[in-house]
């Protein structure tokens, strides 16, 4: 059963928990920098948004590493980033268009979201359900992917090179 | 049913190998054979500098870790260095003289470097830094300390300075432009990579000919004299000075050829069923619409992916591809994406902070973003790539991002909402609804 994680942010408070517990799970310090999910903050209207990977089918960070470092898990659908085979050229870092594939001058790398091997530390975090890790067949990821349908249908990007229909 | 389609791919680069493992994965039955013009097993020539650092072994630098990855998708990978093509009987001609046929032909054969008029330039101790056994004759003269001259600081060259600068050699960079990374990166971008080197002591020699490499009786075994008149002792030479495609086997075989092999949206080439992918041909710039060349790994990627869907039957059209670059310059990151230079009639939002090596310059047509730069960045920035390939329109964000350029992010987020983009060939990723 693949699981995604599902973000509301109309729940969110922005009180950056969910930075913190991904940092600490991943590198062992609390450095809201260094993690996976971030919280992005509108001023204007007092929103916050946490953002992170997708976990995309086809991922383009995957296709442009030249060392096949990124690999896709086979139970959970999660696209990996093996330490030992990334050498650190941060193409994943151009090539991904959501900019959720970031350099880790620490290490040399390069890291984004891998759900925590399937136990979330941002999703136990979060204080107000902003964050839920659910099953992807029944929370709103299809809704989530209809409701993306519909907005290029109906607002095609404009672009020389709009999204190829399958 | 049985199934004698003969597919042959030439060239086992990243266009090369993905085309083949994108045949296999819609035609399982059909024979597919690579060949390779290097005794290695595919590799990544992006890897090469990586390699030079010591952060990996030559087995690192492989396109597919699994070194049984060719056997277990059947595709029989061969080494062989084609020498004619002959289209009227299908057949690849390999030197040695075995006669290869096809069915179906991709050229994935890349690029090589240039060896501009130097005299010298054949001596001992002078390499291009391109194959793995380029990189190898490198590892043998490239010591700490050892005088280094590199020719060319463009981006790979760029990256090449990089690898040398990390196993300590003392380096003098030459370029011809008047700036590093000049089709890379504007003034102000490549200025402050010039300034970064400097201060990490590397000698940047810009709007500077190479005129003559000789041999010395001195300590150091070569002298390079360039037209500023200075003679810089080097243990090595390392050109960089421009790629040109190898397209010289094609001659009088009907394949048309421009800058690079001529191919129409469906990566067709002129003689048929001959396919071109990656550094040896002109696809479309998706910032312009037009053929260039864009000899960069995701590109050849993208090429080889659709070549190859082509190939196997499934009719995909090629819509262009992002030129994009980035670079590690001793700790100095920088990025550049589609039309960094901007265009005519176009408007610029720019953050510049020299003493700190900052830099983020967004170029607009209308309220969709063209083209960008960064220096001393890297968080999201894979978000710029998102926004020109989307062409979304930006509307008021374009004015913020005017006003305040780091609001670069919130920006992309407030205009990608829940919106698509189409996976590099594959069905659509959509940013996460946020509403
Ligand atoms: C040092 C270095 C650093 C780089 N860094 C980057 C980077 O950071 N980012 C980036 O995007 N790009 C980078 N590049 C460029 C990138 O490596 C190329 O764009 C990419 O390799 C192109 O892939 P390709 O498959 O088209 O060609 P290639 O990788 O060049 O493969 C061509 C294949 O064709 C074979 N071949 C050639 N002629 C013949 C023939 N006549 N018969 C049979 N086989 C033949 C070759 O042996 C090889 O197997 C770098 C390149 C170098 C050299
Ligand atoms: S930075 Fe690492 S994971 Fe990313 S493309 Fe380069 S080698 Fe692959």
């Amino acid at each position: 059963m693949q699981k995604a994680l599902v973000i509301d942010p109309g729940k969110c408070t922005g009180c950056k928990q969910c930075e913190m517990a991904c940092s600490y799970e991943k590198d062992n310090e609390f450095n809201v920098a260094k993690s996976r999910i971030r919280v992005f903050e509108f001023h204007e209207d007092g929103k916050f948004v946490p953002y992170t990977c997708t976990q995309c089918a086809e991922a383009w960070c995957q296709q442009a590493c030249p060392v096949n470092a990124i690999t896709t898990d086979a139970a959970s659908g999660v696209k990996l980033v093996h330490d030992n085979l990334c050498v650190g050229c941060k193409v994943c870092t151009i090539a991904c268009p959501f900019g959720t594939v970031n350099y880790n001058s620490t290490t040399g790398k390069v890291i984004k979201c891998d759900l925590c091997f399937g136990e979330p530390a941002c999703e136990a975090a979060c204080p107000t359900d902003a964050i839920t890790y659910q099953d992807i067949d029944q929370t709103g990821f299809d809704k989530m992917k209809m409701w993306a349908k519909q907005s290029a249908d109906g607002a095609e990007p404009s672009g020389p090179n709009p999204p190829v229909a399958h | 049913m049985v199934n004698s389609m003969h597919y042959v791919i030439l060239g086992a680069g990243p266009a090369g190998v993905t085309a083949a493992e994108t045949i296999r994965a819609h035609d399982k039955t059909a024979t597919l054979t690579l060949i390779g013009g290097e005794p290695e097993p595919p590799y990544s020539r992006m890897a090469i500098p990586y390699l030079l650092h010591g952060s990996i072994n030559e087995h690192g630098t492989y396109l597919r870790q699994d070194d049984n990855h060719y056997n277990a998708l059947n595709v029989n990978y061969k080494h062989g260095f084609a020498e004619r093509l002959d289209p009227q009987n299908k057949q690849v001609h390999l030197k040695g003289g075995e006669a290869v046929s096809y069915d179906k032909l991709l050229l994935a054969v890349g690029a090589s470097p240039i060896s501009p008029p130097i005299p010298g330039a054949d001596l001992p101790g002078v390499h291009n830094c391109w194959t793995l056994a380029d990189a190898r004759e490198i590892l043998k003269l490239a010591d700490k300390n050892a005088p280094v001259v590199l020719v060319g600081a463009g981006f790979i060259g760029s990256i090449v300075l990089e690898a040398l600068y990390q196993r300590g050699c003392r380096l003098t960079v030459v370029e011809i432009a008047p700036r590093m990374v000049a089709r890379m990166m504007d003034e102000t971008a490549g200025g402050m990579l010039g300034d970064w080197c400097v201060a990490k002591g590397v000698d940047v020699v810009t709007d500077t000919r190479v005129e003559e490499i000789s041999t010395t009786s001195g300590g150091a075994d070569l002298a390079v004299r360039l037209s500023n008149r200075n003679l810089i002792p080097a243990k090595l030479v390392v050109m960089a000075a421009g790629v040109k495609p190898n397209t010289a086997f094609l001659d009088g075989s009907g394949v048309e050829l421009g800058q690079g092999i001529k191919v129409n949206n469906f990566l067709e080439t002129t003689a048929p069923d001959v396919y071109a992918a990656g550094d040896c041909c002109e696809g479309i710039d998706l910032s312009t619409g037009k053929p260039d060349m864009l000899a960069i790994q995701p590109v050849a990627v993208e090429h080889g992916r659709i070549a190859g869907k082509n190939m196997a039957g499934i009719k995909t059209p090629h819509e262009g591809s992002l030129n994009m670059n980035v670079l590690d310059t001793m700790g100095l990151i920088s990025s550049s994406f589609g039309l960094w230079q901007g265009t005519p009639g176009g408007t610029t939002a720019s953050l510049t902070d020299s003493s700190k090596f900052k830099y983020l310059k967004l170029n607009f047509e209308d309220d969709r973003l063209i083209g960008a730069q960064c220096v001393g960045m890297t968080d999201h920035v894979g978000m710029l790539r998102g926004l020109i390939q989307t062409g979304f329109r930006m509307g008021e964000w374009k004015d913020k991002l005017i006003e305040s350029p780091e609001l670069l992010r919130e920006a992309y987020l407030a205009v990608a909402q829940g919106a698509t983009i189409s996976g590099p060939t594959g069905p659509r990723v959509s940013t996460p609804v946020v509403d």
